[in-house]
Order: structure tokens, then C-alpha cells, then sequence
């Protein structure tokens, strides 16, 4: 690469000064980033895809600066702009609200090592903050009359939009560097959450220059009624991580957001900064207005020059467990990389994966290395602990889960270890750039596969690596639910016309499709709730003026979408508190009363952190689980309080779900298919797994490409039908729920079903190899896909997930409040249970927006009834039935599930193990 | 067991029970628990049915909070159901039958009309509740604080009172077996007093594990009857949370 100053190029995009400061720091800027200047100097909107190092966010913001840089900006009201407060403190107006001692964190960032040659001397910290005392002291405190005085900034000139929080706050850290040593004249400040009130008050009468925020927050913006003032400027949007924005219902938000900000500022460009995607194109027209049922696309940069990643599948000396997620067995091997590296990342999929691995790691740490834990669900403050010693180089391991797939920048990584399945090809390789984010290094991985078909999933997703073959899911269209909330934003903040507002809405690239019928539903549930029933016409919260606009009818409808605005619906959680044990030890409790008071137990205790409300009701007191790195005994429960006690067993009498959060993707769940269909290919897998295939070839059959192998066989009085989809947990587990259904009508009388990532497993005290050789039971019929039509839906009626998929899209949609206006209601006070409303609505219109809106949800969420279907589709006239004598090879994976769900009250691992020498005899015993 | 508890995931996996309706012995006098909810005296040809908060969706909905308006049709519809099925001579609704002071008023009116069909040809006794303390005489039926027949006492809020049947709580249990756990509303009996589930559609429910309960009871030595899809269950409630 050519230096700056000789770079015919870059001289011609970049000032002086910034020429001056590339060449300060024995850095060239690299083509992507020249390139987007060169698109924003073209008016184009951009989307960059860039792997991680490539100086991505430096990219994004170079065209800011540039443009802010200039002495004198066309936008600019006068010819400095004098600023309120502290801005002469020399820190060239960056205002993170962050302290300076965290400032050496972003010499390790994305945006500090973007550049090649990295210079070898850290930024200097002394300066960083000083400005923000400052202004966030006195700004404030100035009466309003003379605020009004100060003459105006020249207004908002670059939204930076980020999925995390933390991430704005870390990037506002990081433009510092450039802002202070090139002496810009640029306010640089965030919005989050945590902003406080006062400042949230100044941000909007003197906007930064740079404002860096959240999809919520915008949104929040947007609602006010001075969004056309603080808006009108806009020139610039940056969207960071955008690949994972858009995969869910903030994405909907924000792209609502989009087309509300075209309309106030239509000079706005937009740049996007994504990982690598299947569909860059569909992506890129999330950055652009739809027009005239036209697809429109922001143009693509590409960043090349990335180093390609070296992974490799642990070649484990131990033997490869049946089931199960834990990697137990490696847990020598993994260990012994964390020592051999500098800095590993142990990636796993859920918390209680990390939870129990983090606490084997330990117990096995005679190195005494630091190894620390990170997941989502940890005391905020925890979390920041293990961060900063991260940043500092202090820890040799962490072991995390996806919390860290996003953001802040990690420093010297040098290995990554996956343990499990990597679920799908993009996510894994977005994994794998979390390791050395200088972009010319290749990255180092590990995939520690848990079980044997773990070995073939991570078998093609490192194929898949190698090829850089991607399997982002496609954009999403629109929910109604995210539609009604942002219909009441646009309400609470100027009146709006139908036509107009669905005009707008249609240029969000999500929403380019909506049916004009869709859009007037939503319209008329945001007003008084669209029901059948028009009863509620006098408590509407939005009217239609004279004029036919729609606004709010009264002050209480803005406070509350103020209140609840956002798509992130968690599970409730409970704050997990650890004091000393009560009397009785690890029995249990059946004295009583101690539900809503903590009895014999303090009150007060150690924050450990949060847990999901449903996991804790399916415990009784006295049981033991893994939390926080420790097995705890589950002593009482007070209000949103969970009590708990050091317990000194081994293992935790409960083991939470272990599967991974996301299922197989469907490109992954192809090759395995590919992959077993074709036993050449088995030469690169394991001598265990080609035996474990290969006996399963002997004895039934493979599973191949387009069929559906399914196998019958009896086992201990009862009767067996395993199958092999490979559609992951969700769609076997929705297929489980609806084969029984049928089977029960087919007098197979099934008794239970359990579902993996590959197989499904449904058992019964019927013979179905006898009725299926009678002809008494028909395969074809069992697997029709018309099971998606009515048994689908007596089972939608009850199911417990649509439920929870139900409040999901009530909360989102504004029908019930996360928070009522002016109180957050104790736990124990619920008003009104959504389930009840669900059967209720669904029993007296069925068609309402909201339960359409669910449907819509179910059909890739929880249920995943679209790859059911497409399954199901694939499948019809391609069953293969095998009648077997015995458990096969390929079944034993998911019978050990069974045994999983039985050994409650036991401790489990010894139990599996006993269950998994059982079946494995059974299924090797060939005489 | 565990096999069963999988598919039918929301049936209760303990306790015994009786096909359709179960008996509950108050004081005494023997009650037929129906899986609605309601009870059925059968000597007395008398149904009792509590807490139905008719019109709780448009109070809420007079609040800003939409809720479906459907939620009057659906508890009356179900109390048609249930009294169709016994054809009691009697009918005691057992406080709170309305969300609030003016809920009546906002009775659509074929509510109303389907409320006065259900009340033609038999007697109705509104017993008053905290949330309808002052009912008007224009609904049918008659209004009382309580009622008392034979050995047994019928009011809205419970004492503790030996031979009492209450309501106000709107009791629910939860059973909890292998990490899987499932709720549902339940009567609670000692065989000295009851309180029964609400049975309004969007009435809510409270942990029979809650001091509310404790204070009328005493120690747990009382008996969930929870109202599984298909029986109900008698659980031991210190076997519920």
C-alpha cells in the first residue's frame, strides 16, 4: 500500500490535515474507506461490508469529519460556533459521558487498530472527559433565557445508530483519537438509556454535531415535537452492525425510523457497516427509500485484503460423547489451549452452558489462570469488572456466550474456541472475527464439537468458512405489532394523514410489501384497538381532526408510548441473591408459607445477578442449579427476589436447557445431509464417527439428501418412531406436538416425544412396525403437511409458546404496557394475564391484527412452522422406512434426550452416562 | 407419566381425580367442583359462581388500556354452558361480578339481554363484592351481603369462618415437577370452608401459597382442587407454589 502523501487518491478525498494525521500515525487509508468518501462525495448512500478489522467505524465516520472538518461548513449559521459550557477544555467537544480512566480500552478498538501498521505508542488518555464535566455541569444550569441566547449550533449533522449501548459509548471514546489530534472542531456526544434527563434536555436545544444513540432512543427522538428542528440538518446516518439489526424486530423500528427521517431531512445518507451476508444486495436496500413499488439499493462497498481464518475442529483424544452439550470430555484439551494462548475466548451457546463449564474450568485451574465468566444475565457490574480486566490483558480466558457476538472491541484475542454446534456459518465466522481484529492476521479457532452429530455440523460449517459460503437469514418483512407502536410515535409527535403515512411507511424496505389493509388495521388498533366490537370508539387514543389527521387524544397516550417505546421483550427476570443456607439443608421445604416471605432465610444478600422467571417456577425449594459459576440451592422467593444458598453438591439437581439458543440453519442442516448422503466425504470425519456411520449404514440406513429416513423398532414395552428432519430443535419439537396429535387419532397411543437439532423421537404404547406393515398406519398421511392446517391450529389454541409469542407482539404493539404511566407495578400485582386475553380474542376474532401478528411471529420464531412446512413440502413421497429390531447407531442421540428428561432428583451425568453405556451396547450388539 | 406430562404439557401431573366434575365436602354438606369453576349444590339445585368481573376490558379500556371487549360475552357465555348443564333453581353469584361501581352501566345490550335470560325462571342472588359494592335492583336477581342455607355461610370476602364459601381471592396453584411447571386456578378446601376460582375470563389469579390464604386455613393442610383441561386434581397445596 502507497503512502497518503503520494496517493493521488486519497489527497484528492482527504484534507491536508487528515493526510497529515493518517501519515502522523504511519497509516494510508484503505480503499473502502476511500471509497465511501468517494460515494458520499457522489450524494450516494452506502453499505460497507466489511469483516471485523478492517477499520469499519473509522470508514463510517471519515465522510463526517471530512465534511465537519471544513472551515467553513454550508450549514453552519455562524462563523464559529461558540458552544455552550466547557467546550474550550481542549478535548475537541467529545462528550462521552465516560470516565478517563476507561479510556485506554479504545487503543485496543476496531477504530484504533483499523489501520495496517498500527502506531505501536497507546493514544494519550490525559485529556479524555475533561470537556464533559464540563458541559454536562454547566449547560444545564444556565437559565433558559440565556440558553435561548447562545447563538445556535449548527445543528445535527451524523446519527450513529448502534444495537448496544455500550458500543455508542465505546465509539464516542474512539472518535476522540482522530477528533483531538487533528483539533476538529466536532461535538461528538451519545444518547442512551442512561443519558441523564438534563443532558437529554440540552442534546435536543443544542444538537452535537455527532449525536451516537440506540433504535430506541431515535425513536424516542422522533416523537418529540421538535424532531423537525433537531432533525432538518441531517446529513449523515451510520448504522453500525446492521447484519444483526435487521435480523429482528428492532430492525423493523429502525427502518420505521428511516422513513420518518427521509421525510425531514431529504438530503440524508445513510451509511451502513455490516459483517459479511448471503444477501448483500437485499441488505443494501434497507439504507434507501422505497419508491413507487421499485426496489431501490444503497450502492455495496466491499472491504477485501481479510486474512483468510484458520479453524480446525479439536481432535479430541477422549471419546466423543453420544449427546449431551457440556464437552466434558475435552475439558482437558480446551483447557490446555487457554494455557498454550494468550487470550481465549471460550465461546458457548446458552448461559448454563457457560455457567457449568466456566465452574469445570475452575475446579480443574491448578495454573491458578484467570479465567473469567461473561454471559447476559450477570450483575451489570460484574460484567464491567470482567471487561475491564480484559481490556487490560489480565485474563488468560473468558468464557462467554453470544453477550459478546457484538461490540466493544476485545484486544488481544488471539484464539477463539467454540464449544457446541456452531448453529450456522455466518454466525460462526462472525464468532471467529472476535479473535485479532488486525484484518491482514488470520484469526485462530477451535470447534470443540459436544457430541457426534456436533462433529458433522462443525464438519460443514468450517467447509462452509473455507468457502465463505454465508447463511445470514433473508430480510425479514415488517411486523404489525413494531408498525402499531411507531403508527402511536408518529401521533405523539406531528399529526399525520392515512395516505401520507402510508406513503412513508411503504419506503422502509421492510415494509415495502404492507398491505394497504394491514396498514389501515394497524391504524384502527392503535385508535381504539380494532375490534369487531366498536365499543370502544370513546376511549380512542388517537382521533382524526377536522382536517383528518390523526393525533393523540390526551397527554397520558404520549407519556406512555414515551414509557414503553421498543421491541426488546425479555422474560421476566428475578435478581438472583445469594445468603447463607436455612435450616433443613437440600430438603425440601414442606412446611410451607415460604413462598412470599423468605422465612428462615436473611433477607438482603450478594447480588448474583438475573433469571429467567420460568425457570425458577418449575423448581420446588431445596432444588440445586448452577448459577454464577456455583451450584446454588434455591431457598425462597420474595417478590422479584430469588434466594439462594451456597449448596457443596457437585451437580445441580436441575439442568437447565442446554440446547443451543438458535437452531441448525437451514443451509448447515443441508451440507450435514450432504455430507452423510455421501460416505467418501466421511474420510475427513473422526474414526469414531465414519464407525458410528458406518454401522449405522449395516443395520438401517443413512439418512439421505431430499428423503426422510424414519425408524420403528420396540424398546422395553413400548414403541419407537425416530426421525431425521435436521430443521433444528424448534420445527422438531412444533412436528413432535403435531405428530402426536395425529398418532393419537391413528390409536398408536403415543406417550411422549423429544426433539434435538436432528432427529425427533415420539414413543407409545402402540407396535407401529406392525401397524405400519398392516397398513393400519400410513407414513405419507402421518407426515402430509395439511398437519399445518387444523391440527395446527387446536394446537395453536393452547400452546404455551404462542402465548408467550402473543405477549410478545401485545407489549410491542402498545396493547398492554411493559410499564403503566407513572408506576412500575410490583411482579406480584399482574393486572391481567395476556394468555387469558389470547383466548379470549382468538375465540371472538380471530383474524384481529395482533393474533395476525403473532402468526406472522410463530411462523419463523419459536414455532419455526415455516421450515415445518418447507420440510414437510421436501419430504411428501420421499419417506423411507426402516423396521429395525433395536435402537439404531443414529437414534441414540436423541433416546438419551429421554433419559435427560428422567433423571430429575438424580445427579444427571452419571445417570447419562449409565443411560448411554445402556442403549450403546444395545445399538453395537450385533449378534 | 413424564411421557404423558410432555403432550398434554398443561395437565397436571400429580394429584387424583375425578372424571368431569370432583366432590367437595364443605362443613359437612357435599358439593359437586365443576371443571368450570362453579359449584353445584345438588339438594339444594342451587349454583354458585364468584367473582366475575364483568366489563373488567371496557375498564380498563376507559383507562387507555384496550383490552378485547369480548370478555363479558365469554364469562357469560360459559356461565350459560354450566347452567345448562345442572339447571340449577338457584343462583348465587359470589361478589364482584362486575370490574367496577359502573360496569353495569356499560353492559351492551345484548349483555344485558343474555344475563336476563340466564336469570328467567330462577332465583338469582347478587352477593356485593369489593369491586360492586352498590349494585342497582334494574339487574335482576336480588342483592345481599351474604346468604347463609343450612350449615353453610356464602359471602364475597372469606373470614375463616367455619361452613364458609367464599370467593375475593381468586386462588390459583402452580405444580411444579422436572423443571416444568404448570398454573391454572384451583378451589381450595379444608372441609370446613371453601374459596372459590374466579370465573370471569380475565380475572387473574393468587398463589394459594400466598398469607392471604394462610390466614384463612392456618398451616397447609389444605387441598388444591386445580381445574385441569379434562378432571379436576386434588393436590396437597403444599405441594402447589
Amino acid at each position: 500500500m502507497s503512502t497518503a502523501e503520494t496517493d493521488p487518491l486519497s489527497s484528492a478525498l482527504l484534507p491536508e490535515k487528515f493526510l497529515r494525521w493518517f501519515a502522523g500515525r504511519g497509516w494510508s487509508p484503505r480503499d473502502h474507506q476511500l471509497d465511501l468518501l468517494q460515494k458520499a462525495r457522489d450524494g450516494r448512500s452506502a453499505l460497507l461490508i466489511a469483516p471485523t478489522g478492517a477499520g469499519k467505524t473509522l470508514a463510517g465516520f471519515l465522510p463526517t469529519l471530512v465534511e465537519l472538518s471544513a472551515p467553513t461548513s454550508p450549514l453552519r449559521s455562524s462563523p464559529l460556533p461558540p458552544r455552550s459550557g466547557g467546550e474550550g477544555s481542549g478535548v475537541g467537544g467529545v462528550s462521552a459521558h465516560t470516565n478517563a480512566g476507561e479510556f485506554a480500552r479504545s487503543s485496543c478498538s476496531e477504530l484504533a487498530e483499523a489501520p495496517p501498521t498500527p502506531d505501536p505508542s497507546p493514544p494519550r488518555a490525559a485529556r479524555a472527559g475533561g470537556g464533559e464535566k464540563s458541559t454536562a455541569v454547566v449547560a444545564p444550569s444556565l437559565p433558559r433565557s440565556i440558553e435561548r441566547r447562545v447563538p445556535n449550533s449548527r445543528g445535527l449533522h451524523t446519527l450513529y445508530i448502534s444495537p448496544l449501548k455500550a458500543l455508542a459509548v465505546d465509539i464516542a471514546r474512539n472518535l476522540e483519537t482522530p477528533i483531538a489530534e487533528m483539533a476538529l472542531p466536532i461535538r461528538v456526544e451519545t444518547r442512551t438509556g442512561d443519558t441523564p434527563v438534563s443532558r437529554r434536555q440540552r442534546q435536543r436545544r443544542y444538537p452535537p454535531d455527532i449525536l451516537l444513540t440506540t433504535p430506541e432512543q431515535l425513536a424516542l427522538l422522533l416523537s418529540s415535537d421538535d424532531a423537525p428542528f433537531l432533525f432538518g440538518s441531517l446529513r449523515r446516518i451510520v448504522l453500525d452492525e446492521l447484519h444483526a439489526l435487521v435480523t429482528s424486530k428492532r430492525g423493523d423500528l429502525l427502518s420505521l425510523g428511516l422513513t420518518r427521517l427521509w421525510r425531514l431531512a431529504p438530503q440524508l445518507r445513510a451509511i451502513g457497516l455490516s459483517a459479511t451476508v448471503a444477501e448483500p444486495a437485499s441488505l443494501a436496500r434497507f439504507l434507501v427509500p422505497q419508491r413507487d413499488r421499485q426496489s431501490q439499493a444503497a450502492d455495496i462497498v466491499v472491504a477485501g485484503g481479510a486474512a483468510a481464518p484458520i479453524v480446525e475442529m479439536l481432535d479430541t483424544k477422549e471419546r466423543l460423547p453420544w449427546a449431551g452439550h457440556s464437552a466434558r470430555h475435552a475439558l482437558n484439551e480446551v483447557y490446555a489451549l487457554i494455557k498454550a494462548n494468550r487470550t481465549t475466548l471460550v465461546f458457548v451457546n446458552t448461559r448454563s452452558q457457560a455457567e457449568m463449564l466456566f465452574q469445570d474450568l475452575w475446579r480443574m485451574n491448578d495454573d491458578d489462570l484467570a479465567i473469567a465468566l461473561h454471559h447476559g444475565s450477570l450483575d451489570v457490574a460484574q460484567r464491567r469488572k470482567v471487561e475491564d480486566a480484559m481490556s487490560a490483558g489480565k485474563l488468560r480466558g473468558v468464557v462467554c456466550t453470544s453477550s459478546l457476538d457484538l461490540g466493544v472491541d476485545w484486544g488481544d484475542v488471539d484464539l477463539v474456541v467454540n464449544i457446541g454446534a456452531p448453529k450456522g456459518a455466518s454466525r460462526l465466522m462472525q464468532r471467529i472475527g472476535r479473535a485479532n481484529h488486525r484484518i491482514d492476521e488470520a484469526s485462530r479457532a477451535v470447534l470443540v464439537p459436544a457430541n457426534r452429530f456436533e462433529v458433522l455440523e462443525c464438519r460443514v460449517a468450517i467447509d462452509a468458512v473455507a468457502e465463505n459460503a454465508q447463511d445470514t437469514p433473508p430480510l425479514r418483512s415488517g411486523a404489525l405489532d413494531v408498525l402499531a407502536q411507531h403508527v402511536l410515535g408518529r401521533a405523539c409527535g406531528e399529526p399525520f394523514l392515512s395516505d401520507e403515512l402510508y406513503e412513508e411507511v411503504l419506503t422502509a424496505a421492510p415494509y415495502a410489501g404492507l398491505a394497504r389493509t394491514d396498514f389501515d388495521d394497524t391504524v384502527d388498533f392503535v385508535a381504539s384497538g380494532g375490534y369487531a366490537l366498536k365499543t370502544y370508539e370513546r376511549f380512542a387514543r388517537i382521533r382524526q381532526d377536522k382536517t383528518g389527521r390523526w393525533r393523540v387524544t390526551n397527554p397520558r397516550v404520549r407519556q406512555s408510548y414515551r414509557l414503553n417505546v421498543g421491541t426488546i421483550v425479555e422474560d421476566t427476570m428475578l435478581k438472583v441473591r445469594l445468603v447463607r443456607g436455612g435450616k433443613g439443608g437440600g430438603k425440601r421445604n414442606d412446611r410451607g408459607n415460604d413462598r412470599g416471605s423468605t422465612g428462615a432465610v436473611a433477607r438482603g444478600g450478594r447480588m448474583l445477578g438475573q433469571i429467567e422467571e420460568v425457570f425458577i417456577e418449575g423448581l420446588v425449594l431445596g432444588d440445586t442449579f448452577v448459577f454464577g459459576g456455583e451450584v446454588v440451592r434455591y431457598e425462597a422467593l420474595a417478590e422479584d427476589q430469588v434466594y439462594v444458598s451456597r449448596a457443596h453438591d457437585k451437580d445441580a439437581k436441575v439442568p437447565s436447557y442446554m440446547g443451543g439458543k438458535f437452531p441448525l440453519s437451514t443451509y448447515l442442516a443441508e451440507r450435514v445431509r450432504k455430507l452423510l448422503d455421501d460416505d467418501r466425504a466421511w474420510k475427513a470425519l473422526p474414526d469414531q464417527v465414519r464407525d458410528w456411520l458406518s454401522l449405522q449404514r449395516d443395520v438401517s440406513k443413512v439418512p439421505g439428501v431430499r428423503d426422510l429416513l424414519v425408524e420403528t423398532f420396540p424398546r422395553a414395552n413400548k414403541h419407537y418412531l425416530v426421525c431425521y428432519p435436521f430443521e433444528g430443535r424448534l420445527a422438531h419439537q412444533t412436528l413432535g406436538m403435531l405428530l402426536t396429535r395425529r398418532m393419537e387419532r391413528a390409536r398408536v397411543r403415543p406417550l411422549g416425544f423429544v426433539a434435538n437439532e436432528y432427529a425427533l423421537a415420539v414413543w407409545g404404547l402402540g407396535d407401529m412396525s406392525f401397524m405400519i406393515r398392516q397398513g393400519r398406519l400410513d407414513l405419507d398421511a402421518l407426515f402430509d403437511p395439511d398437519m399445518l392446517g387444523d391440527d395446527l391450529e387446536a394446537w395453536l389454541a393452547e400452546s404455551a409458546l404462542m402465548k408467550r409469542t402473543f405477549r410478545t407482539c401485545a407489549v410491542i404493539s402498545g396493547l398492554i404496557a411493559r410499564r403503566f404511566t407513572g408506576e412500575e407495578k410490583s411482579r406480584r400485582q399482574v393486572l391481567f394475564s395476556t394468555d387469558l386475553i389470547y383466548d379470549v380474542l382468538r375465540k371472538h376474532q380471530p383474524d384481529h391484527v395482533l393474533l395476525r401478528a403473532a402468526r406472522a411471529d410463530a411462523a419463523t420464531g419459536l414455532l419455526d412452522l415455516r421450515r415445518l412446512g418447507d420440510m414437510l413440502a421436501r419430504i411428501k413421497g420421499r419417506i423411507t422406512h426402516r423396521e429395525l429390531t433395536r435402537v439404531s447407531p443414529l437414534a441414540v442421540p436423541v433416546m438419551l434426550e429421554i433419559g435427560r428428561e428422567s433423571v430429575y432428583g438424580e445427579a444427571s451425568d452419571e445417570l447419562l452416562a449409565e443411560a448411554a453405556d445402556e442403549l450403546v451396547k444395545e445399538a453395537t450388539d450385533r449378534t | 407419566m413424564t411421557a404423558r406430562a410432555q403432550i398434554l404439557d398443561d395437565e397436571s401431573a400429580a394429584g387424583c381425580a375425578t372424571a368431569g366434575g370432583a366432590t367437595l365436602v364443605v362443613a359437612g354438606v357435599s358439593l359437586v367442583a365443576d371443571l368450570s369453576g362453579a359449584l353445584f349444590w345438588e339438594e339444594q339445585s342451587l349454583l354458585v359462581v364468584s367473582d366475575l368481573h364483568l366489563e373488567k376490558g371496557s375498564g380498563f379500556a376507559m383507562r387507555g388500556v384496550l383490552l378485547p371487549p369480548f370478555d363479558t360475552v365469554a364469562t357469560l357465555g360459559r356461565l350459560a354452558a354450566v347452567i345448562a348443564r345442572h339447571d340449577p333453581r338457584r343462583v348465587i353469584a359470589l361478589g364482584d361480578s362486575f370490574h367496577d361501581r359502573r360496569a353495569h352501566d356499560r353492559l351492551s345490550a345484548a349483555d344485558r339481554e343474555a344475563l336476563s335470560s340466564l336469570q328467567a325462571r330462577r332465583d338469582w342472588i347478587w352477593i356485593s363484592g369489593n369491586h360492586d359494592p352498590a349494585l342497582p335492583s334494574d339487574l335482576g336477581g336480588v342483592v345481599a351481603a351474604e346468604v347463609a342455607i343450612g350449615p353453610i355461610a356464602f359471602r364475597h370476602e372469606p373470614s375463616g369462618a367455619s361452613g364458609e364459601i367464599a370467593g375475593h381471592l381468586h386462588p390459583k396453584a402452580r405444580v411444579s415437577t422436572r423443571g416444568r411447571s404448570v398454573q391454572r386456578r384451583c378451589f381450595v378446601s379444608d372441609g370446613e370452608r371453601a374459596v372459590m376460582p374466579a370465573f370471569g375470563a380475565y380475572a387473574g389469579g393468587l398463589s394459594i401459597r400466598d398469607a392471604a390464604f394462610a390466614k384463612i386455613f392456618g398451616t397447609p393442610g389444605f387441598m388444591a382442587h386445580v381445574l385441569g383441561d379434562h378432571r379436576l386434581h386434588a393436590i396437597a397445596a403444599s405441594r402447589c407454589y
